[in-house]
Order: structure tokens, then sequence, then C-alpha cells
């Protein structure tokens, strides 16, 4: 056990698990407003990109991940306006979006191939990074993985507390009967799915500028479902959310302390752990008694039309 | 302002004029796109969807190519839309693609170097069950667990591509390879080649089992009780319980069906177009096919049609590539948009769009 | 009809609180109401009447702010009343109970109040307990409603607006879904909201609630005003054929002797697979040929976990469904088809028919293995287009042809092919669930007619219903389903409404 970096592994779960978690915060707000995205693998792909390509021209980590936010934001808002105002499948459309959202990023992408990014520096935290055993796990991070916890916490609040979120959680329960109290329906749900495509897009930018850091084509490759299938392990709550990402984010650093340290087991076997673990998990969560889809929204993916 | 208005019956007309206008407007906005990207929009317009067929020069090289590229695609996207009619989501084709062709690939290999005229048969019989055994891992968590199939059978990807390149750079690679990763060339073992049949056609066993399975489809949709029944859960779940329809039952079939299929597509690829298990021989058909199953209305028919439309694509993106400098990304950006607008358009078949005169409010 | 409405406005002297005046809203195909006009007085209860699709539904929704009219005015209070959504409407001091109700069963008691106001009052839970009791409306905030009973979930629409101080409480068919008791209850609250001044809009189609409970009555037909009256001067059949616009017949009463058991259910026990659904527990009973059961209960106590009990859709022990002698609970639809046993379900669209089919299309699913209109699994679409046919002609169901979808006809005619095809089917048992609701009193009418018609050539006929008129009508032996537990049968001649009552009460009579 000596030699088993337990902090550097703690440390790099935090990383690991930061992508998902953004992105499945914002998938779960928009499920819980009863839509089912599925393009959260496309959103996040443009947040890569849009966030490697600005903050690489601006030379602004900030103005990379208000980019990235923006260009999920916006790819969010083309599956927002299909399904919300021309009640497109949200199925099909969440597919059409992952597979625009890859097409398109590897467009934009062509001229960063194999450049080297900007470095993102930790967020000075003074005394605390110096704490022993905590310092190193928890407090020498860049700014991104604080501002994802952040996030989780308002997203709990919000949607626990306040009338907004009461609204949220009734619209995606029940959208003829929020409509007939005169709440709005659309209006809502656009809104949680430019939230989520935000999301999805910061988490997508903390791939490419942090996490690798640099762009690849398809660099993704898969956390996008990962973190549609993180929703359902947190049965829809914001906590569970943060630990399911965080879980991941462990087994993630441990396959990959494994295969740096040369372990007995080839790297392909190593490297597609993590998607069967996701997939055990997924059973796991939807076999106790239909657990899972109890908690699920009760209007999630149904078109609504108010005219009818 | 705009509003729409529920038609009593879906408009056939709009069911058939709905891809010409999506596909119009692909290219308009096609257009745009590769003006911005600083060429010629009607140049690259012409490369991508005439030259293939038309041109003098190109079109004896790119004609055969339209067959073996719409191929796979038909028949991958004509077994999902059984599945996509009834709600059912498999879109891990792209996976079943490669395990179709490691099973199929992996039974002609291993045969190597004998020569039979049934190791191509069974190396079909092992595509196909290949992609079925994939296929049913979502459907046997579906049924047992309730686990959802799209995570599932898309995660189910990832672990195939990685099986791949365990394949490729371990249990199948060449021995006489000089190390280098990828299997033997299936094209330089005549009893495992899915050869040419017929000399600058581009038809190999692949498009005829496509045309097969074109008739075998639109027959058991149109005049057979699975289609029927298929179609009924499709459009109203309960009443499919009620008429006695299984809904366990449907799962597998419907993946089981689609999951036999992709593989077989892949084990035609891989022993004849491609000719060898390596570690990015699948160019993701397996996705494209999603988009040529709605494309085509889920129709089989109309699944050829975008089959062919959708080959003709990556052909003509290659040429606008190889003329132009169009990143090959654009094509695939370029097909999304395809899909966006037909989805787009989707909404004139059930609804009316109206002009509402402003109301005294 | 102006020149009654407004005699009968000078008789009650009150001020009036809303008037309606020329209200019109078209939609494509139907005018929904055309030049509707009356008034609602000052704390009077005033009944809106009219069979399904008379136009009630609109005339609410533009009252509440969900629809504006094409034209016409309202008046609230003297002044001008253009509501532009719920809130304005709410805002104005309207409130309202709806038919199906908006609620949301993850959410508590609380939070669904929460939801019907524009402000919350800083104790929430606090001010529900004293408006629950104040008008005898038990409830309690922090629990989920989709754990609540029908009658509970009234309470909690009825406490969201009464919260809100409303000067008018519009009311769509309350009582549908309540026990007799709770009508009672709910008609206390009622009265005493009177008292305080409070105008109720009270819409409905029963009448002897009406005659019991309001003090004016406006008559809607096809979207008119069809005329008004005093109910209490009013004797319920003149108000039905004013309701109808045709003279009713009273039903031929009929001869019942029992034959041979045909099927006989025996401790059916089914957990619901609704997470909100109600379990069936022990439910046993014999019917014989000739016979039509009758089984009342509110809405929710397991009628549609019973219905699929018994069509097949959930399976359950084998010996718990025995049809003419065999076990079949252990089998799917197709085979107790097969065996005779048909059955429809309440939900028409979605559940009898798929509404995207044709009619066609529709009469193969449920015809297709008892009518063989299949060859090794091959469709033969002429049959089935045959079938369709027959039932369309036989049963008179409006439409051009078998080719029309499902939806596309109105709920009566759907109504009609679907009963029908199960009849033409020349089934042993019939089991029906709701056959009549939502449906026009002609067509409903002939489908009682045909259930009974079926029974007199020998089947037996399970009909499930809400609405107690008609079992009476056309039952020969009776039983409650409350809670998912069916009382004895008994025969229908000398039950009493008020026995029903107690027995549909069932697990919650503590209202």
């Amino acid at each position: 056990m000596t030699d088993f970096p337990i902090l550097a592994l703690l440390a790099g779960m935090m990383v690991a698990a930061t992508p998902i978690l953004l992105a499945g915060i914002g998938e779960m707000v928009v499920e819980k407003a009863g839509v089912l995205n599925l393009g959260v693998e496309g959103m996040m792909i443009i947040g890569a990109i849009c966030g490697f390509a600005v903050a690489y021209e601006t030379q602004s980590v900030t103005l990379g991940y208000i980019g990235a936010a923006l260009g999920g934001a916006m790819l969010a808002m083309v599956f927002g306006v299909l399904t919300q105002f021309l009640m497109t499948n949200q199925v099909a459309t969440g597919l059409a979006l992952t597979l625009t959202g890859l097409g398109f990023a590897a467009l934009i992408g062509q001229p960063y191939i194999g450049i080297k990014g900007i470095t993102v520096g930790d967020v000075p935290l003074g005394p605390l990074r110096d704490l022993p055993v905590l310092g190193p796990v928890l407090f020498q991070h860049d700014a991104m993985v604080y501002v994802a916890i952040f996030i989780v916490a308002c997203v709990w609040y919000v949607l626990r507390y306040t009338r907004t979120g009461l609204v949220l959680r009734a619209i995606g329960e029940n959208h003829h009967a929020a409509h007939a109290l005169g709440y709005k329906v659309i209006a809502t749900r656009l809104t949680a799915i430019a939230f989520g495509g935000a999301c999805a897009g910061l988490g997508g930018a903390y791939l490419s500028l942090v996490r690798v850091p640099q762009w690849t084509e398809g660099m993704t490759a898969g956390a996008g479902w990962i973190a549609l299938a993180l929703v359902v392990f947190a049965s829809w709550r914001a906590w569970g959310v943060l630990v399911g990402a965080y879980l991941f984010g462990g087994l993630t650093a441990l396959q990959l302390f494994l295969q740096a340290a040369g372990a007995a087991i080839p790297i392909e076997y190593l490297s597609m752990a993590p998607y069967i673990i996701t997939i055990v998990v997924l059973v796991i969560m939807s076999s106790g008694r239909a657990r899972a889809s109890l908690s699920a929204p009760a209007s999630l993916g149904q078109p609504f039309n108010a005219s009818t | 302002m705009l509003r729409l208005e529920p038609r009593a019956e879906p408009s056939r007309l709009m069911t058939a004029l709905t891809p010409l206008i999506a596909v119009t407007a692909t290219m308009i906005a096609g257009g745009i796109l590769f003006w911005l990207l600083g060429k010629n929009p009607f140049e690259a317009i012409r490369i991508i969807f005439w030259d293939p067929i038309f041109d003098e020069n190109l079109s004896s090289y790119a004609r055969p190519q339209l067959l073996v590229k719409a191929a796979p695609l038909i028949l991958i996207a004509l077994g999902l839309s059984l599945g996509f009619r009834a709600g059912i989501w498999n879109i891990g084709a792209e996976g079943q693609f490669i395990m179709g062709a490691i099973f199929g690939a992996g039974v002609g290999l291993a045969f190597y170097p004998a020569d039979s005229v049934f190791i191509f048969p069974l190396m079909i019989i092992a595509g196909a069950i290949g992609g079925f055994l994939w296929a049913m891992i979502p459907a046997i968590l579906k049924t047992q667990f309730n686990t959802n199939e799209i995570l599932v059978s898309l995660l189910l990807v990832y672990v195939a591509e990685f099986i791949l390149a365990s394949m490729s750079l371990g249990l199948l690679r060449n021995p006489e390879g000089a190390g280098f990763p990828g299997s033997r060339n299936l094209r330089s073992y005549e009893s495992a080649h899915n050869a040419e049949l017929i000399t600058n056609t581009g038809i190999h066993w692949g498009v005829i089992t496509a045309v097969f399975a074109l008739v075998a489809i639109y027959v058991l949709l149109q005049r057979h009780m699975i289609g029927y029944q298929i179609r009924l859960a499709g459009q109203a779940a309960r009443a499919a319980r009620f008429s006695g329809v299984s809904p366990n039952w449907l799962i597998i079939t419907c993946l089981g069906i689609s999951g036999g299929i992709a593989g077989l597509a892949g084990m035609f690829e891989v022993s004849g177009p491609s000719g060898q298990i390596s570690i990015d021989f699948n160019v993701g058909y397996g996705f494209t096919a999603i988009i040529v199953a709605f494309l085509g209305r889920l129709n089989p028919i109309g699944i050829t049609l975008a089959g062919l439309l959708l080959a003709l694509t990556y052909i003509g993106g290659e040429l606008a590539s190889f003329q132009l400098g169009l990143p090959s990304a654009a094509i695939q950006a370029f097909q999304g948009m395809l899909l966006f607008f037909l989805l787009a358009t989707d909404v004139l078949i059930n609804f009316r769009i109206r002009w509402r005169h402003g109301v005294a409010a | 009809m102006q020149s009654a409405v407004q005699t009968l406005g000078d008789r009650f002297r009150v001020a009036a609180l809303l008037t309606l005046d020329s209200l019109t809203k078209a939609y494509p195909g139907v005018v929904a109401n055309d030049d509707v006009s009356f008034e609602i007085g000052v704390g009077e209860v005033h009944a809106l009447l009219g069979e399904n699709g008379a136009g009630k539904s609109t005339l609410v929704k533009m009252i509440y702010g969900l629809v504006r009219p094409d034209s016409g005015t309202m008046t609230f209070d003297g002044a001008a009343f253009t509501p532009t959504d719920p809130r304005a409407s709410r805002a104005a001091g309207v409130g309202m109970v709806f038919q199906h109700f908006s609620l949301f069963e993850a959410l508590s008691v609380a939070e669904n109040i929460a939801l019907g106001m524009d402000e919350t009052p800083p104790d929430l839970s606090l001010s529900i307990r004293n408006v629950s009791q104040e008008y005898g409306l038990a409830l309690d905030p922090d629990r989920l409603v989709g754990d609540l009973s029908a009658g509970e979930r009234q309470r909690v629409e009825i406490v969201r607006c009464l919260l809100q101080n409303p000067r008018l409480l519009v009311m769509d068919e309350p009582t549908s879904v309540l026990t007799p008791q709770e009508v009672g209850t709910l008609f206390q609250t009622l009265r005493k909201l009177r008292a305080e001044g409070t105008s109720i809009l009270y819409i409905s189609h029963k009448l002897e609630e009406i005659r019991q409970l309001c003090d004016r009555a406006t008559i809607l037909r096809r979207g008119k005003v069809v005329g008004s009256c005093i109910p209490a001067e009013e004797s319920a059949r003149s108000i039905a054929e004013m309701m109808v616009g045709a003279e009713l017949t009273p039903p031929v009463g009929r001869v019942y002797s029992p034959g041979e058991v045909l099927l006989s259910v025996t401790q059916l026990n089914q957990t619901s697979a609704d997470a909100f659904g109600t379990s069936l527990k022990d439910v046993s009973f014999d019917l014989h040929a000739g016979e039509v059961l009758g089984i009342a209960g509110v809405a929710g106590n397991g009628q549609d976990e019973l219905l699929a009990a018994l069509s097949g859709e959930v399976r359950a022990q084998p010996g718990a469904v025995v049809m003419k002698g065999e076990s079949v609970g252990d089998h799917g639809p197709n085979h107790r088809r097969m065996r005779g046993l048909l059955t429809a379900p309440e939900e028409r669209l979605g559940h009898a028919a798929a509404p995207d089919m044709s009619l066609t299309e529709n009469a193969l699913l449920t015809g297709w293995g008892r009518q063989r209109l299949h060859n090794r699994g091959f469709i033969k679409w002429t049959s089935t287009a045959n079938f369709a046919r027959a039932v369309i002609e036989r049963f008179d169901v409006r439409t051009p042809g078998p080719a029309n979808a499902a939806k596309s006809l109105s709920g009566g005619n759907l109504q009609k092919f679907v009963i029908g095809r199960e009849i033409l089917q020349s089934p042993d048992v019939l089991v029906v669930n709701q056959p009549t609701w939502g449906v026009d009193a002609a067509a409903a009418a002939d489908i009682r007619a045909a259930i009974l018609e079926l029974a007199d050539q020998g089947a037996g006929v399970v009909v499930i219903s809400q609405d107690l008129d008609e079992l009476m009508e056309i039952s020969d032996t009776f039983a409650v389903l409350a809670g998912g537990r069916l009382s004895p049968v008994q025969p229908a001649s000398g039950v009493t409404v008020e026995e029903i009552g107690l027995l549909m009460g069932g697990t919650h009579a503590a209202a």
C-alpha cells in the first residue's frame, strides 16, 4: 500500500468527475422539467471546441468557459425549438443533436488539432492548499471543480426551496395541469433546456481546457451518455448526481492509474471498464422494483401542445 | 401569429413531400456553410450531388461505390426502422456492426488457409449471430431489469470499439503482418472474400442481402402480424398489450432483428470493401443509418432512397474534400443538418400551419 | 330564450356577479359556444347543464382565461372582464375546481396548493389546516397527492381555491368521482360558501344533484343556450328533455333467468402496475349465462386493474380466472378471446383503439385471432376490412368508411365501434368498463341496448361503471368495487342508493 498514491487518486477523482458532473446536473434540470434531451454528447463536444477555441484566441480561460456555455446553450436551443414548438420526437431530436454536434465540432476544430491549449491555473486557496491530506485532495484544483459543486448546490436549493423550482418540478410532473393553472410550460422548458446546454458546454470545455488539455475529434468519447446515465443513477436528485459523478470519477482515475502502472490487464479492457460499470449501475438502479422509474418526472419525454 | 392546428388524419402528401423539402433546405443551409468555409457553394453542391453519378471521369469510380456504401446503410436502417416504429430505440447499431464483423471475420480467419465454399456462408451466419448477441444485451437487460435500452445499446458501442482494438492488436492480428495492427486481408483469401459479383457495379453479397431485406421488411410491415404488432406498439403501447402483444417479446424481436442485420452488414463490410479487421475499419455506418431510417420515414422504400442519398454524400464528400479541400467533418455536419430539417418539417404531416388573426384581448 | 333568462333574473333580484353576453368561440369544424349569454348572481349556485360536447368546458375555459372568446363580452362585478390567463382570472376572484384534477401526484398537498396560488402565505400548512377545519375538508398538508383518494384530491383543489377567497367558484363535474356520502359533505361545504356570499357555477349533467343544490340552471345544447329554469321547480325528466332535445322513453324491464356459470373469478389478487394505482384484493364472483353484472365504484378503486386482469393484459394465478371450466388466469388476451372472453376497456383512444390507425386496422386489434383474420401470420386485409365494415353498419357508426383513422371519430361513434367490435365476435362473456363515458345520450342508449341484447342471446356481461343510474337500468346483479375489494354479488332489484353509497365508501368511508 505504501506506493499506492491514494491522495493523487482522490485528487484525480475530482478532476475526472467534473465534466460529467456539470453535464449531468444540467441534464437533471432538463429532465425535471419533463424533457429528455439525449443530445448531451453533442452539446458537450460543441462546448469542448468552443471553449478551447475561444480560450486559445482570447488567451482567457474565463472567456473560453463563457464561449463553451453559449455554444452548448445555442445547440440546445435548436433542440428546444424543434421539440417545444414543432413537437418533434425528443429521442430522435436528441440523437440528431449528438450527430450534428459531433460533425460541427469536428468542422470548427480543424484549425485547432494538435495545438497546445493555454494553461489553467489552480485557485489560490492559500493555507488550505498546504493542509495535510485534505490540501492535495480538495484544495489544489482549478476553479471549475468548485464552480461545478456550487452549481449542484444552487440547483438543489432552487428545486427544493424556491417557487421557480416548484413550478419547474410541477411542469415536469404534469404539464397539462401546470398549463391549466396558468404556468408557461414551453417557456420554462426552453429555459431549462438552455441551462442544460450551457452546463453540458461547460463540461465539454473542462475536458478540452483542463482534463486533456487539447482538442481532438470525438474527445468526449461517450461522456455525454455517461452523464445521462448519471441522472438515472441519481434518481433525479442533485446530490445524487454529485455522488455518482465522484464515484465514476474515482473509477476512471483508478483505471488510468492501473494503465499507467502497467497492470497485467490489457489497456483496451481497462478502458472499456467505465462503460461496463455504467451499464451495471444502470441495471442495478432500474431493477430495484422500478425504483428509479418511480422518481422519474411523470411527463418525461412527452410532447406538449397547448392547443389540444 | 402563427399557430399549429392538428390534422384529423396525417397528411399522406406531406409524408412524401417533407423529405424532399428537408433535402432542399439542407442543400441551401449546406451551401451557406460551404460559403462560410470559403468554398464556392454551387460548385461544392455540384461535386457532392451531381459529379459522382454524372461526371464522365468520376462516375466510373463513384457509381459502384454508391452501392458499396449504400448497402450497409440500407441494411442497418431497415433493421433499426422496426424498433423505431415500435418505440424501441436501438442506437447501438455501430456496436452490433463491429461485433458482426469480428464474429464473421473470426470464423473466416479460423479456417485460413482452407478452401471451401462453406466458409463464406458460415461467416454470414456468424456475422448475424455476432450482431444478434450484442443486441441481446440491451434487450435482456430491458426485459429483465427494465434498464433503458438507449443508454445500454449506445454504451456498448464504446465497449465494442475497445474489443475491436483488442482483436486487431491481439487475437486476430495478422501473424505475417510484421507486427502492424490489423488482421489478414480477407480480400486475398478467396473462400472468405465478399467479392464484387458483377465487375464495376459495386454489387456484392451485401447489396443482394439489402435487396432481400428490403422486400422481406416491406412484406413484414404491410402484410404480416409481426409488422402490424410493431406498428401498433409504437402508436399505442396500451392498445398493443390489449391486443395481446407481449412487450418483452417485441423488445427481443426488434432488437434481435436489427442487431442481426447490423451484424450482417458488418460482416459484409469487413470481408469485402474494408477487407480486414483493423482498429478503425468501421466508419460510422451504424450512426448514419439512424439518419437514413428517419429520412426514409421508417418506410422500407424510403429507407432505400435515403440510403442511396446518404451514400452519395459520403462519396461526394470525399470528392469535395479531394477537389476543394472541404474538411470531411463538413459532410458529417451536413448529414446531421439533414436530420434536423427532416424532424422540423415532420410537423407538417400532423399539423396544419395557420395564421391566426389577432384577437382583441 | 333571452327573455326567459331576464325574467328569471328579475325574479331573483340579486346583483349579477358575472354576466356573459353573446360569447362565441369556434374551433375548426365546430362552434363550441354560439352566442351564449347568462348571468350569475352574488351568492347564487348556478347550474350549467348539458351533455358531453354541449360546450360547457369551453365556456368554463373562457371564464378561467384559458381560452379567449372570438366575440362577446364578460362583465365581472360591474367591470369588463377579459382574463388573458388563469392568473388574471384568479386575481379577479375566480376559483376553479377541475373535472380531471389539475394536481401533481408526486408533489405534496402543500406544494400542490402553493402552485395554485399566486402568493404563498408565510405559513401555508397552517392556513391549509385552518381552512380545511372551517369547511370540514380534512387534509394533511404533507402527504403526497398520489396517495390520496379521489375525494381527498378534490378537497385539495377546493382548499386551494378557498385560500384565495374567491368570489366565484367554478366546479366542473365535481361529484363524478365521489361516493354519495362524499357528495353530501361537498354540498354542505358549498351551501356554507353560498351563505357567505360566494357564487358558484356548478357544471354537471346529474339532474338530481342540481335539483337539490342549485338556485338556477342554464342549459346548453350544441353550444347554444336552449333554456333556463329553477331546478327545484322542475322534474328531472323535464330538465333532461331540455338537455337532450327529445322526449325520453324509460327502458323496458328485462326478464333475467340465470343459466350456467360462464366465468368464475376466485380470489383474484393483483398488485397494480401503476405506482399510484389500486391493487385487487381477493376479488371473487361468478357470472352466469344471460346475466348482466353491474360493478359500481368510484374511479380509481381498481376498475382498470380488474379489466386488465380479466382481459389478460396482466396475468394472474391460473385458477383465479376460469372461463367455461378452463383456467385462463395465466393466459394472455388472445388465448382468452379464443375461449370467448372478450373485453372493452374504458379509455377508447390509446387502449381500446389506436388513434392513428384506420378502423380496419383497429378491427384487427382484437379480431385477429377469434375472427381468423390472418393465415400463418399473413394478414387477410380484405376479410379485415369486411369485418370493420360489418361493425360500422351493424352499430351505426358514423364515419365515411373503414379507412378512416380512429381519432377522426367522435367519442360516441368510436365507442360504438369499440363495443360493436367485441359484440360482433359473439362473445360468451363480455367485460366492459365505462361503456357510455363521455358518450352522447343517443349513442349511450344504443350501447346499452346492444349489451342487453347480447345478454338476451345467452352471453354473460360484466358492466363496470361509475354511473349508478346506468347500472340500475341494465344490471341483473350488482356488486361494488371499493379499495380493490369486490362486495358480494346481490340481485340488483331492491338495492338502495344508501346501501350502494356505504359500500362505495369502502376503505375510505371516514369522509
